[in-house]
């Protein structure tokens, strides 16, 4: 494998990890989030200050993740008061306010973000594998998740919160549980990310990133860890192939948005059941 | 009779208007009660109160000798008070028997951990489609709610309750919006459910049903009790009459 089928391979892991942490959020439990980005760079930011501390990979992935996953929670609270486009804005409002405090924080660097990060002491290659593993390690626990009863639990209250409560359904404690598991995912694809690029800025997590997390997970099928799976490797190679295509990045996915919400609002994976439905009627 | 729950003294104001003022009564184990009252008298809220989706100004409501009057709607539904909506209020995104699944098993979703591990739905499946038999909605389990007319959609919403083997179960206004053969036949199948161990309150408007299958009334008026009693008694009474009808 040349390095730069690695620098990719890892990309696409990462992307992956990100776009099926919030399609937890999102596409299992229906709370709409615009600010997935900040816990990206929580996760990033919390791995990179702790590598340049000399503290290792195995423990500073970890730390990452947890510290994205308990800001979760507490970002969590605010969707047990608001629902839908308030959310929205709401969690739109939590991405911009991570970016605000960041590039103010000397200690971390502001605006020039933290470079010199340690390398992963790892073989690129075989950090490529380790990222490929996680991701794999996730896509497992996504399609275990959905099958669970929380998965099941998730889907009603996505559906309908009142009439999840008159089943016995805890949606308080469900949605905290979704926020916690997806904003951990991310923070974990953060601190993969720091050991990949070993310079982070505080542009890498701003609002355009979330929004392209977003687009993965809306074009994949929100809900289907498949769907997500297949948009997330398409979306992430499509620069790749076409110069053009890196260019116009915005602008494809803008369109594709767009596109999708039109003709298949249930994305890729919506595509593919009718697909196979029509396949199997004829 | 021993009593199964309690409601003491209860109010609660929407911008300053009483809806429910002094409101106490008991429902006993075993017996099929039905609200009844005027529109505005309360009737709705009461039962909304009971159920924990809406929180009394003051007041105490009593389960099984436990105050629940703190308690959110998840909670007392797993003490065993079920309630369904005026509105029905399926899963749209799911399928019927999946409707009555996912009660059938509460309780494995009772923490997001414990469900996280829990991935067997037969047992569920089996539970649920046996009540769908019951119900008389075997012919449409596969099918989406969204395809099924309102009688069915609110014999749905009795199933998914019941699979939720509750002990009370709070009924608001099941047979609203049904023909009259349609509300004959939702409130026989109601009227089966103390056979099955399930203390009923009904909160229903269509008095000839309601006389027809109720043990006990209590009549609500301006939000506190105007009589209770048996049905028959309580109907022959002036004030109610008065207070249902606006004549005396």
């Amino acid at each position: 494998m040349s390095g730069y089928i690695a620098s990719l391979v890892s990309v696409i892991g990462i992307n992956m990890i990100l776009a099926l942490s919030l399609n937890i959020i999102t596409g299992f439990c229906g709370q709409v989030s615009l600010g997935h980005a900040a816990f990206y760079g929580i996760g990033a930011y919390t791995a990179a200050y702790l590598s340049k501390l000399g503290v290792p990979l195995a423990l500073t992935l970890p730390a990452g993740a947890a510290m994205a996953g308990l800001i979760g929670i507490v970002v969590g609270l605010t969707s047990l008061r608001v629902r839908h486009d308030f959310l929205a804005v709401t969690t739109m409002g939590i991405g911009f306010v991570f970016l605000g405090f960041v590039r103010k924080q000397k200690w971390l660097g502001a605006e020039l973000g933290i470079s010199g990060i340690p390398a992963p002491g790892l073989d690129p290659l075989v950090y490529a594998l380790l990222i490929v593993a996680i991701a794999g390690l996730v896509i497992v626990f996504c399609v275990w998740t959905k099958r669970s009863w929380m998965g099941f639990a998730f889907d009603a209250v996505a559906d309908d919160e009142d009439a999840a409560r008159t089943v016995g359904i805890n949606v308080p404690v469900y949605k905290l549980t979704a926020f916690g598991i997806g904003t951990a995912l991310a923070g974990l694809a953060g601190g993969l990310y720091v050991y990949f690029a070993r310079i982070i800025l505080p542009d890498t997590f701003d609002f355009v990133q979330s929004i392209a997390i977003l687009t993965m997970v809306v074009i994949g099928g929100s809900g289907s860890v498949w769907g997500v799976v297949a948009s997330t490797i398409a979306l992430t190679l499509l620069p790749e192939v076409s110069r053009a295509a890196s260019d116009y990045r915005l602008l494809i996915f803008g369109a594709m948005l767009i596109l999708v919400m039109r003709f298949s609002p249930g994305g890729l994976a919506a595509w593919a059941r009718r697909y196979l439905a029509r396949r199997q009627a004829a | 009779m021993t009593t199964l729950a309690r409601i003491d003294d209860l109010h609660i104001s929407f911008g300053g208007v009483a809806a429910v003022s002094g409101l106490s009564f008991a429902v006993n184990a075993g017996e099929f009660l039905a609200v009844i009252g005027p529109n505005g008298a309360g009737k709705t809220t009461a039962l909304r109160m009971m159920a924990g989706i809406l929180r009394p100004d003051s007041g105490r409501i009593f389960f099984d000798d436990q105050d629940v009057t703190s308690l959110p709607a998840h909670a007392r539904v797993r003490l065993g008070l079920g309630f369904t909506h005026q509105i029905v209020r399926p899963f749209y995104s799911f399928s019927t028997i999946e409707n009555v699944m996912l009660a059938a098993g509460h309780r494995r979703t009772e923490s997001p951990w414990r469900a996280l591990f829990e991935r067997s739905r037969q047992a569920a499946r089996d539970k649920a489609a046996a009540i769908l038999e019951r119900i008389g909605l075997a012919e449409q389990i596969t099918k989406s709610p969204r395809s099924l007319p309102l009688g069915q959609r609110k014999r749905l919403e009795v199933a998914r309750a019941i699979a939720l083997d509750p002990r009370l179960l709070l009924l608001d206004e099941p047979l609203a919006g049904l023909s009259s053969a349609e509300a004959a036949t939702m409130a026989d199948l109601i009227r089966t459910l103390p056979a099955l161990g399930i203390t009923v309150v009904l909160v229903e408007h269509n008095l000839g049903e309601v006389l027809r299958v109720a043990d006990r009334i209590v009549v609500l008026d301006a939000g506190k009790v105007l009589a209770e009693g048996p049905p028959a008694e309580v109907m022959a009474r002036a004030d109610v009459r008065e207070a249902y009808t606006g004549v005396v």
